[in-house]
């Protein structure tokens, strides 16, 4: 039994096609200059809070950085351009803690390139959302054949575009 | 940018730190003056000369990715340092297998391979065929064996097919080559320069598939046209097939014909002939440039390195397998 993660929540809002791969081994992002700068914006921003707080892994899905005392989530990301697929990401973060008894978490999503700081919640509504989307991921990966390219401007910034519109 | 490094001085490469430190020992025994390799420039590394190295570098390097390659005094290609799989998937492995198993997928791909390896080297041929070289000949004759293919049934007789292509291929590069005499291709040990220098780049571009194919979920043993397991990693030589004509054979054209290469950078012997280290580098230099050379590439609408082309042959091939797209094979259209 695998878990769905929240990379597949993440995937699921940018590419199919990439949920799809991602789900049968194929990786892509160690190849990518962008995949790194963000693990880099990551580690470099906040060095403080490394001792603070806690790094856990619930249910397969990492979470980078949470503070138990007062139950926030924070994830950092590059850019806000998936702004969806974040919120997203950290509200099934929250969801996944509350499965296991935490209640009343609360996520926060910062840019720090950006210096944006932006508060997420779970909804009752949220949470009826998530249970679809994750029924939603088992049909997409389960399906035999890979979804289509999605030939969106931001493939070209994706780690799978060379993967993608290779043809001959 | 990641690099390849050549080493022919003997010495002892380790780890410093996270660095790679090279000391040269001349042939007393003295130490030189140590060079510092900074790891993250490293893409892998070329031994030619002997080298003294402990296992805490083997570990460092294993855990950086790095790939090392081996040569002994000829120039054999002896063997790779191949660091653990750090891409696995189960699901391309088993898929890879099914297509080795099940003979009409094998076949489909080993005919992809056999074709296009044909079609680069008629490529060359026409080239020169219109600046005067007569290689007309030889045209017409892997022409007529590539008409053969489709009713071959097996991957042996296949293999028959390409080995008649190759025959007729190496009969024009004494028609192309203006100074030197290449004859028949002679393998172990090459005859003379030209059969010392085919073998010698087709080792370079046997050890680029290789990379290229361990920075993949592809398992390199696991081949099509060539017999797994038939010595080597035999998917880089499916793979190779492709770009030999393409990557080896045009610089051992432009080298020879350039004259950058001369009498003197060969060492004969009445059994042999190899290359000479001075040679050795040359040749080297020569490759290094060609793999960095870029073209326009027609469905990614952006430049890629030639070295990069070898890299999306082998995503295309992942593709193919996993069901996603059928393999177009790499194609020189210019």
């Amino acid at each position: 039994m695998s878990f769905i993660i929240s990379t597949h929540i993440n995937y699921y809002f940018i590419c199919r096609r990439k949920l799809w791969l991602f789900t049968h081994g194929i990786h892509m992002e160690h190849e990518s200059d962008l995949v790194y700068e963000g693990r880099m914006i990551g580690e470099v921003s906040y060095t403080d809070r490394s001792k603070k707080y806690t790094e856990i892994e619930i249910m397969g899905s990492k979470i980078d950085y949470y503070d138990p005392n007062r139950k926030i989530v924070h994830e950092v990301k590059k850019s806000d351009q998936m702004e969806i697929a974040h919120e997203w990401q950290v509200k099934y973060y929250i969801w996944l803690l509350k499965q296991s008894g935490i209640e009343d978490v609360e996520g926060i999503l910062e840019y720090p390139k950006m210096k944006i700081k932006k508060k997420v919640i779970l909804t009752e509504e949220d949470e009826n959302t998530l249970k679809q989307i994750v029924k939603d991921i088992e049909l997409i990966i389960n399906q035999k054949s890979c979804p289509p390219c999605i030939h969106k401007k931001y493939c070209h910034s994706c780690s799978y575009f060379d993967f993608c519109y290779i043809i001959e | 940018m990641k690099k390849s490094y050549y080493l022919f001085n003997p010495g002892r490469m380790s780890r410093k730190d996270n660095t790679l430190k090279f000391t040269p020992v001349d042939e007393e025994g003295n130490e030189g003056v140590p060079k510092y390799i900074p790891v993250e420039s490293v893409n892998n590394l070329f031994c030619f000369g002997s080298m003294d190295a402990n296992s805490s570098l083997f570990n460092f390097l294993g855990k950086q990715q790095i790939l090392v390659h081996f040569f002994d005094y000829y120039e054999h290609y002896t063997g790779s340092f191949f660091p653990k799989d750090y891409l696995l998937s189960g699901k391309v492995l088993i898929a890879q297998a099914e297509h080795y198993l099940q003979p009409e997928k094998r076949m489909s791909l080993a005919t992809r391979f056999v074709e296009a390896a044909a079609f680069n080297m008629l490529k060359n041929l026409r080239y020169y065929d219109n600046r005067g070289k007569e290689t007309g000949i030889q045209i017409e004759k892997i022409e007529s064996y590539l008409n053969q293919i489709p009713f071959a049934e097996t991957v042996d007789s296949l293999m028959g097919i390409e080995g008649n292509i190759r025959m007729s291929y190496y009969e024009a590069f004494d028609i192309i080559i203006n100074e030197f005499e290449m004859g028949n291709r002679t393998m172990q040990p090459p005859s003379n320069e030209v059969n010392a220098l085919i073998s010698f780049v087709n080792m370079l571009c046997y050890t680029l598939c290789l990379d290229m194919i361990y920075h993949t979920q592809l398992n390199p043993t696991i081949s099509f046209l060539h017999e797994p397991g038939e010595r080597r990693f035999s998917l880089a030589l499916d793979i190779a097939e492709v770009f030999k004509p393409v990557l080896v054979d045009r610089l051992i054209f432009s080298l020879l014909n350039k004259r950058q290469l001369s009498d003197a950078d060969f060492d004969k012997n009445l059994q042999y002939c190899l290359l000479k280290e001075s040679g050795k580098k040359t040749v080297i230099e020569a490759w290094e440039a060609k793999l960095n050379e870029t073209i326009k590439h027609r469905s990614l609408k952006r430049s890629v390195s030639y070295k990069h082309l070898v890299k999306l042959e082998c995503y295309k091939l992942v593709k193919h397998i996993m069901g996603v797209e059928e393999y177009k094979p790499f194609k020189a259209w210019w």
